[in-house]
């Protein structure tokens, strides 16, 4: 691509803002009331973060998530957002990775999760708890539709967010292996609000940020 | 006998006067239409793009605006309707618009190649069954992207008679000095380019060359995506825009462009019919001599 230095990002935007938040109207008429699912499971994942000690759900959980990302990797990547975005059966193949990944977590893992601090356990459940249910909120605070709500399990932000804070439960290795997705996907999104003008961008920067500070922690202050 | 003839030179003067101005009315409702050198064929100088505004995916309720859309486009006069495989889903849509309105024979169908040289047969195969066309009338090398291979394959087509004409496309100013290499070396029917108010860097070699050589010029851009007739919002027009018929910044904008000799379309796209018939009339009623048109862009590079 020849003078690529004239090439602003917006030039890659191919698609209007009034066109990507009815994709998750769209999604959300289509497959409710699978969102009473999806949310139970975050709401057990929640609880799961603020009990860490019940370290026998944490490979229940990684499967939960694993099937999660497959779900959004299909539903919403693959059937929704390839139609309009001619990158999306990428990120759809990084999703589905991830949920593989993620279920190889769940079933071959081995260690017991070690307990987090204090700290650790703070931020593993803000992020939980964001992506669980207050993301959906943010769909009212932008002025849009309610019915355009990102939920957690179908939409990709929240999804992602939820997972980064699940992460903290797992050794630093796995952590690391398995964060690198969700991280990457917040930053692209958040790119592409930003090119769209949505002020949420900073949302998926900010847990991006926050979920790396988080697996970069040491173990003990 | 004196009463008689004098009724009669009445009469006649009646129906003379009737006549001449039934004609400047008829030639101001018959919008613009300007001239493809390369044929001698006229087309309306106000066309329909489809980035952004055509790419609603499967979305069931946006297909059907964007239809609503072609259609008080066709029903407006317009003709010529630009798209790219770039544009996401925008080819499908139209191919829906299409098909919904009947497959409207005034259409002009311009589309584009954008992929690597060994593919380009197989994309324009697949532009026109989105489309549901028979064949195309333009096919142009998008952002000149492969244009060797690409401008080989169109010359084969034009031969065989599977495309009507031949161009090349750019945007926002890029690659111009390669554009003036392929329009000077280079048989081309058509060439798409920038060129707006502001945007007025082809004035220079690109528009001079293109009638020196005979070439067809659409224009991309007209409003700078939205930013410029955003921009300009809440500006009152200038007091020469009434006599020119433009009631709205897009009209006077539009008027700038097509009233250059270079120029044979520009290619406004939108969502809103409101819009589609704001633009199709900026082609109809007086245009702007050369003083006018440097009067226009003064004006608003002003603001």
């Amino acid at each position: 691509m020849s003078e690529w230095w004239t090439y602003r990002p917006s030039d890659f935007l191919l698609f209007s803002p009034r066109v990507y938040w009815r994709q998750f109207e769209l999604l959300n008429a289509a497959v409710w009331p699978a969102q009473l699912a999806t949310v139970a499971i975050g709401l057990a994942l929640v609880a799961l973060v603020l009990r860490p000690g019940a370290a026998r759900f944490v490979r229940p959980a990684l499967a939960a998530l694993g099937l999660l990302w497959a779900v959004t990797a299909y539903g919403y990547f693959w059937t929704r957002y390839a139609t309009i975005n001619w990158a999306a059966p990428y990120a759809a193949a990084v999703f589905a990775a991830q949920a593989a990944a993620l279920l190889a977590a769940a079933a071959l893992g081995r260690r017991p999760a070690p307990l987090p601090d204090v700290v650790t356990k703070t931020g593993a459940t803000a992020l939980v708890l964001w992506g669980v249910a207050l993301h959906p909120l943010l769909a009212a605070l932008e002025g849009r539709r309610w019915t355009s709500a990102e939920v957690f399990g179908l939409a990709p932000d929240p999804t992602a967010i939820a997972t980064l804070g699940v992460l903290a439960l797992l050794p630093r290795g796995a952590q690391f292996a398995l964060g690198l997705a969700p991280i990457l996907w917040l930053m692209a999104s958040a790119a592409t609000l930003g090119v769209m003008g949505s002020a949420q961008a900073a949302v998926p920067l900010a847990a991006a940020v926050f979920g790396l500070l988080l697996i970069l922690r040491p173990d003990r202050l | 006998m004196t009463v008689d003839l004098h009724r009669r030179a009445v009469l006649a003067g009646l129906a003379a006067g009737a006549a001449a101005a039934a004609l400047p009315a008829a030639a101001q409702d018959a919008p613009l239409a300007k001239p493809i050198p390369s044929s001698g064929e006229r087309i309306p100088a106000v066309g329909l793009g489809t980035w952004i505004t055509f790419n609603v995916g499967d979305d069931a309720g946006l297909r059907d605006e964007c239809a609503g859309v072609m259609q008080a486009f066709f029903a407006g006069g317009g003709r010529m309707i630009d798209s790219s495989p770039m544009y996401g889903s925008s080819q499908a849509v139209v191919g829906y618009g299409l098909k919904k309105l009947g497959g409207p024979k005034t259409l002009f169908s311009a589309e584009k190649v954008w992929t690597s040289a060994a593919d380009g047969r197989a994309q324009i195969a697949a532009t026109k069954t989105l489309w549901g066309v028979p064949r195309f009338d333009l096919l142009q090398v998008h952002n000149l992207l492969a244009w060797e291979a690409h401008l080989d394959t169109l010359a084969a087509m034009k031969e065989r008679g599977e495309v009507r004409y031949v161009g090349i496309t750019t945007s926002e100013g890029r690659r111009h000095g390669e554009f003036e290499r392929i329009m000077a070396s280079r048989p081309l029917d058509f060439v798409q380019l920038t060129y707006n108010p502001l945007d007025r860097d082809v004035e220079s070699r690109l528009l001079p060359l293109a009638r020196e050589r005979g070439i067809a010029v659409i224009v991309n851009r007209p409003f700078q995506q939205g930013s410029l007739t955003q921009a300009l919002e809440g500006e009152a027009l200038p007091g020469f825009a009434a006599e020119l018929g433009a009631k709205t910044w897009a009209q006077l904008i539009l008027k700038f462009i097509v009233a250059h000799p270079a120029v044979a379309c520009a290619i406004p796209a939108t969502t809103s019919v409101a819009h589609v018939k704001e633009n199709l009339a900026a082609a109809r009623g007086p245009m702007p001599d050369e003083a006018t048109r440097q009067r226009i862009a003064a004006h608003i590079a002003d603001l």
